[in-house]
């Protein structure tokens, strides 16, 4: 009885595996070049999601503030390719450092000349900048709402340093990706554009497996008591600081992954990216999709911002009223998010309530165990 | 041996804000001693392990454990120190299997990287075994720790306190809202786990604190009013008076 059910398991599992590399392979045939570019986009931000989940779904850490890793791996990967395109611009620097009358390369700029360094730049980089933040909020003992204001400050700090550094990184204007070369070939083009959607496609199953990795077994349990009840955790011997900026760390780290990949395939990196609304946008992905169920984070990520632009193009003006509505919906009738609705009673409770299911008379396990008992 | 002293608290007082929880308080714990801590309502019973668990800085007074200070450690540091806490209502991991809740409490070292790294040693395991059969709860191994009832749920947060092998155990009011016969083997388990571990226990049920037959300190207004067995201080005028009521009730 339990044995079937374990080879039926496995079956969904391997045909819903087929059907997504499937689906990955051959989706730059299937869709339009813009379309593919806007899935490959938010393909990347279930990645920034992901690291959301971890922190708030599985630690209790809500930050409004990703959007600051967000936007340091994306301006990781613009600083690589701006400067590895220099080479037709006034003194071999990049084209906007002549409007400013910048003559010399800023000297951060230096190391981003390496692809090597590049490539851990962008989640490093990151992820050392929120390792820093964390541990000093999270030594103090800041937590709650205290921890979401200062995460909101702190992303409004960045955005404000960012704008107005004209004469480092182009200010408010951003850096331009889609124009500039990678492999001799321009990253703009269609071409481009399909190798960066398959690498997006494998990074985002990469980082998903990562995740599971991670809240698999006591390490992720850890994370849940501290979740649940983080004094509990500390008399039992464990310190909470060092699992809090551990895993804050691990979540910026996702954050600029997910950053770079999208500024490759939206064409710029722009301080837009540290905007207020932009970072809160990332916990409702999460909250919509399942707190603490990970495929929930990237199905939220990518459906929500998927109707975002289907809704955008049909009626402008009302998306800001259906995602607000969402959020309302989520947060009063489904606080488990739409996959953990799924996965927990949901469906059942729905079934009986239009009278399609018997009502369950005792515990659920008991009545599940009776019937199949019945049936051998 | 027996007649070590494991912990020993001088002159502590704490003051919130004028308000003094605990007065000049002092206490000595022998190794392997049970000890019952019983005291009316505010009388500082939770401030007292809250100073020995870390969780408050005492205003004055220093805490001796093992010989060595705990005062201004961390709450986890001393943990690993050897002193474990169970708390008033029961506080488990909900969200997590009764196993996963013990596998939490006798994981050592409590590193990062231990726990993500390596799995769990087969020594644990049956540790966890072991500890599952002294409170019955083998059958409810994967169960969610919060769909037990309330007095599993007391069970479990006491096998949690004993799988971090501690050398001081503190357990506040064990007994809350438990049967009789829950009661009864609560008392006999504290009891069977004094002599290898010390043990303090605090309660109002005066039942219960007969049954575990130990040394009593009476608390009143942050201080010890009457030390001794139970006899001793049912006896005692100033604990009939602030306490007890008079012996016919």
């Amino acid at each position: 009885m339990s044995l079937s059910k374990i080879k039926f398991d496995k079956k969904i599992v391997l045909s819903f595996w087929i059907i997504l590399i499937a689906l990955i392979i051959a989706a730059p045939t299937l869709l339009p070049v813009f379309r593919l570019n806007l899935l490959g986009r938010y393909l990347s931000l279930s990645i920034v999601a992901l690291g959301v989940d971890l922190i708030w779904g599985y630690t209790g850490l809500l930050s409004l503030g990703q959007g600051i890793f967000f936007a340091l791996g994306g301006y990781c990967a613009a600083m690589y390719l701006q400067i590895t395109s220099a080479s037709e611009f006034p003194n071999n620097i990049p084209e906007f450092f002549a409007l400013y009358g910048v003559e010399k390369l800023p000297f951060f700029w230096e190391p981003f000349r390496s692809p090597v360094f590049t490539f851990l730049a962008i989640w490093i980089i990151p992820a050392l900048v929120a390792g820093l933040i964390g541990f000093l909020v999270f030594r103090n003992r800041i937590k709650g709402v205290y921890f979401s204001i200062l995460t909101q400050a702190s992303l409004l700090v960045f955005f404000n340093f960012f704008n107005g550094q004209q004469k480092l990184i182009n200010g408010t204007n951003g850096l331009k990706t889609d124009v500039t070369q990678l492999f001799g070939q321009m990253v703009g083009s269609e071409s481009m554009q399909r190798i960066f959607f398959w690498i997006t496609a494998i990074l985002v199953i990469a980082a998903w497996f990562f995740a599971k990795w991670v809240v698999k077994g006591r390490f992720g349990n850890i994370l849940i008591g501290i979740r649940d009840d983080e004094p509990r955790v500390r008399f039992t011997g464990y310190n909470p600081v060092i699992f809090k900026t551990i895993i804050f760390s691990i979540a910026g780290g996702l954050a600029g992954i997910s950053g770079a990949l999208y500024t490759v395939q939206s064409g710029i990196v722009s301080p837009q990216f540290m905007t207020v609304p932009f970072s809160i946008e990332m916990v409702i992905w999460v909250a919509v999709g399942g707190r603490g169920t990970l495929l929930g984070a990237i199905l939220g990520a990518v459906f929500i911002n998927y109707a975002k632009s289907l809704v955008s193009e049909a009626l402008p003006a009302s998306w800001m009223f259906i995602q607000g509505g969402l959020f309302i919906l989520v947060v009063t009738a489904l606080p488990e998010g739409v996959l953990g609705w799924i996965q927990g009673d949901g469906p059942r409770n729905l079934l009986q309530r239009f009278g399609l299911k018997r009502k369950i008379e005792t515990y659920p396990s008991l009545e599940v165990n009776n019937k199949e008992g019945n049936n051998e | 041996m027996n007649n070590k002293v494991l912990l020993n608290l001088i002159d502590i007082t704490v003051s919130f804000e004028g308000f003094l929880a605990l007065n000049k308080l002092n206490l000595n714990l022998k190794k392997g001693e049970l000890r019952a801590v019983i005291g009316p309502n505010g009388a500082g019973k939770t401030t007292f392990l809250d100073v020995i668990t870390g969780k408050v800085k005492p205003t004055k007074g220093e805490v001796i454990f093992k010989g060595k200070s705990l005062v201004g450690r961390k709450e986890h540091k001393i943990a690993r120190l050897g002193v474990g806490r169970k708390f008033q209502s029961p506080r488990i991991f909900e969200n997590l299997t009764v196993k996963e809740n013990l596998e939490i409490s006798v994981t050592t070292p409590k590193s990062p990287l231990n726990l993500i790294n390596k799995s769990i040693k087969d020594e644990q395991l049956n540790e966890i075994d072991r500890l599952m059969k002294i409170v019955n709860l083998s059958q409810k191994v994967d169960s969610k720790a919060g769909s037990l009832s309330h007095g599993q749920k007391q069970w479990l947060e006491i096998a949690m306190l004993v799988g971090q092998k501690p050398d001081l155990m503190l357990v506040d009011e064990p007994v809350a809202g438990l049967t009789d016969e829950e009661t009864d083997l609560t008392a006999d388990l504290l009891k069977s786990l004094s002599g290898e571990n010390t043990v303090v226990v605090i309660d109002h049920d005066m039942e219960f604190i007969r049954r575990l037959d130990s040394n009593v300190s009476v608390l009143n207004q942050g201080t010890v009013l009457c030390e001794g067995t139970m006899e001793t201080i049912q006896k005692d005028k100033k604990v009939i008076d602030v306490y007890l009521g008079r012996p016919e009730d």
